[in-house]
């Protein structure tokens, strides 16, 4: 099969519905307006078509929701998932911020680890959750990241990684600063093993988690649409006093630039990951 | 020690603080400096190459502001491109093929933040660094001597060693940054520069250094003969260690995890 058929549009829907009958809309059921096509679609819809809007806008995702969209029915184990940051700056608000957050979001961190089949092949999964202080990274999503990386030394498993990130967590200090450093330092070890790592950049993925893990994967993938950099582009704006050109720091620009290999919309992305977790192999159960 | 945090900052950004340059010329004997990563340019924040220390070759190199008007706009105020860390690894891989220690000197707001820099993959740059620092085979001591500004200082500080000059900072973000971020008022950043802990102090008693330096008769000629001696006794150290890359790869596994429970 084709790998471009991967990416071919699994329903009318996404295609962009401009074959499909006019839809019966019930009154009064719950819409959200697209911000790239300025259309109102159900929710409902928007829902059934893992959050990606007919005209190919790809909304913001929760962790679990992408889990459960990429990994197979049931085979997510979950890891780390009593880790949770404490304040160890006594960094003014943090703690009140992080009890609001955690409360707001149901999760402790702003990423989810563990162990999962996708089409079959098993691998080490790690989501970044945009709704936790927009997945920022402090000691505790270096901790589960670092860990989950060896983990995957010890049973040879590839690392498949989806990032959504504002940098690091400034509230930490240093600390935070320093997980740049120690999930590199893992991702090293797994890759000096052989074993595969697969980023994919979703929108947001900025800062340091660009600074570090993001960009060290074996195979960079990204979403339509998503910002990918390292510097805020309002900050770049700001500093430079230059207006920025056209798309920057879309992922589609990263990728013209030669920093993702390619951009693989969501429908598409488990057939996808599923072939490259085949293609590798040999090497996972070394 | 000196002053409330933001004093620091201020001090540790003073112009007329020594440069990395001058911290090569007056440790090491015989420098010469190498240009260019071999891939697109030479960046003049960035300075490298190999030297002596006390007859032994090192590789060095250092984050440089500059001094004059002039020159500091020609470096651009330390502030790196992608092709200054790009340079800096194609040295430190080099030294690693040799044998020589790596000793570098860090002074920087941060990674240029420009369009230019992004094309050219600020943050792909940065993470190959720290990638490769992590298992390089040769002793790496970093000396943070000015400020250490987030991942653009961290890039050419995972090392054995990290120490910093008793004015230094270093943080994840400015406090100007992190004031107008979170405060939505850059005018707080003294309040900012007290939360984040940047000190060299905070900085040692968080683990991150092992290692404050002494800023007293700064400039002269017994400031930088105590350094090089400093380091010529850590390298000796550093050098006999068979985990070295172990020993590395601990120190900063270790780093945050005390800051983490499990409920």
């Amino acid at each position: 099969m084709a790998l471009l058929n991967f990416l071919k549009p699994k329903n009318q829907l996404e295609e962009g519905g401009r074959s499909s009958a006019p839809v019966q809309r019930d009154a009064g059921e719950p819409e959200k307006k697209c911000p790239n096509c300025h259309k109102d679609i159900q929710l409902s819809r928007l829902w059934a078509n893992d959050l990606v809007c007919p005209c190919g806008y790809h909304f913001r995702m929760k962790a679990r929701q992408r889990i459960q969209m990429i990994a197979d029915k049931g085979s997510f184990h979950e890891l780390y998932s009593d880790m949770k940051a404490e304040n160890p700056l006594n960094f003014p608000g943090y703690h009140d911020k992080m009890e609001t957050v955690r409360a707001a979001s149901g999760e402790k961190e702003a990423v989810v680890c563990g162990t999962a089949a996708i089409g079959k092949q098993k691998c080490c999964l790690f989501v970044m959750e945009s709704y936790f202080m927009m997945g920022s990274m402090g000691s505790a999503v270096g901790e589960k990241i670092t860990a989950l990386f060896e983990y995957a030394v010890e049973r040879h498993l590839p690392v498949i990684g989806f990032t959504v990130s504002g940098g690091a967590r400034m509230q930490e200090g240093l600390l935070s600063l320093m997980q740049m450093a120690k999930t590199s330092a893992a991702v090293k070890r797994h890759s000096d093993d052989g074993l595969l790592y697969i980023a994919v950049l979703t929108d947001p993925t900025t800062g340091g988690v660009t600074a570090s893990f993001a960009m060290e994967a074996d195979i960079i993938l990204a979403e339509p649409g998503a910002t990918v950099g390292f510097a805020g582009a309002r900050v770049i704006e700001q500093t430079t006093k230059k207006s920025l050109p056209k798309g920057f720091q879309k992922s589609e620009f990263v990728q013209e630039h030669g920093f993702i290999d390619s951009i693989v919309p969501r429908s598409g992305q488990k057939n996808y990951l599923t072939e490259l977790l085949k293609m590798h192999d040999g090497r996972a159960t070394v | 020690m000196s002053g409330a945090p933001y004093e620091r900052v201020k001090l540790a950004r003073d112009s007329k603080r020594p440069t990395g340059l001058d911290y090569i010329k007056n440790i090491f004997s015989g420098f010469m400096e190498f240009h260019g990563d071999r891939r697109y340019a030479d960046d003049p924040a960035v300075v490298g190459g190999i030297a002596r220390l006390n007859g032994r070759p090192v590789t060095v190199i250092a984050i440089e502001k500059g001094h004059t008007a002039k020159e500091r706009a020609w470096r651009n105020f330390g502030m790196p491109q992608p092709e200054g860390y790009r340079k800096a690894l194609r040295l430190m891989k080099q030294a690693e093929k040799f044998g020589r220690p790596v000793v570098c000197f860090v002074d920087t707001a941060g990674a240029y933040c420009g369009v230019d820099a992004e094309e050219r993959g600020q943050g792909e740059a940065i993470a190959e660094n720290l990638l490769e620092m992590s298992t390089l085979c040769v002793p790496i001591i970093s000396v943070l001597i000015g400020e250490g500004g987030s991942g653009g200082a961290l890039a050419l500080a995972v090392a054995d060693r990290v120490w910093m000059m008793q004015n230094a900072v270093y943080s994840v973000i400015s406090p100007e940054g992190c004031a107008s971020i979170l405060w939505k008022d850059s005018g707080k950043a003294a309040e900012a520069a007290l939360s984040l802990k940047l000190t060299a102090e905070d900085a040692k008693s968080l683990g991150v250094i092992e290692r404050i330096l002494s800023e007293n008769d700064i400039g002269k000629k017994v400031f930088y003969d105590r350094i090089r001696a400093l380091l010529e006794e850590e390298l000796r150290e550093l050098s006999k260690d068979v985990e070295l890359t172990q020993n590395r790869y601990d120190r900063f596994r270790n780093l945050g995890v005390s800051a983490v429970s499990k409920e």
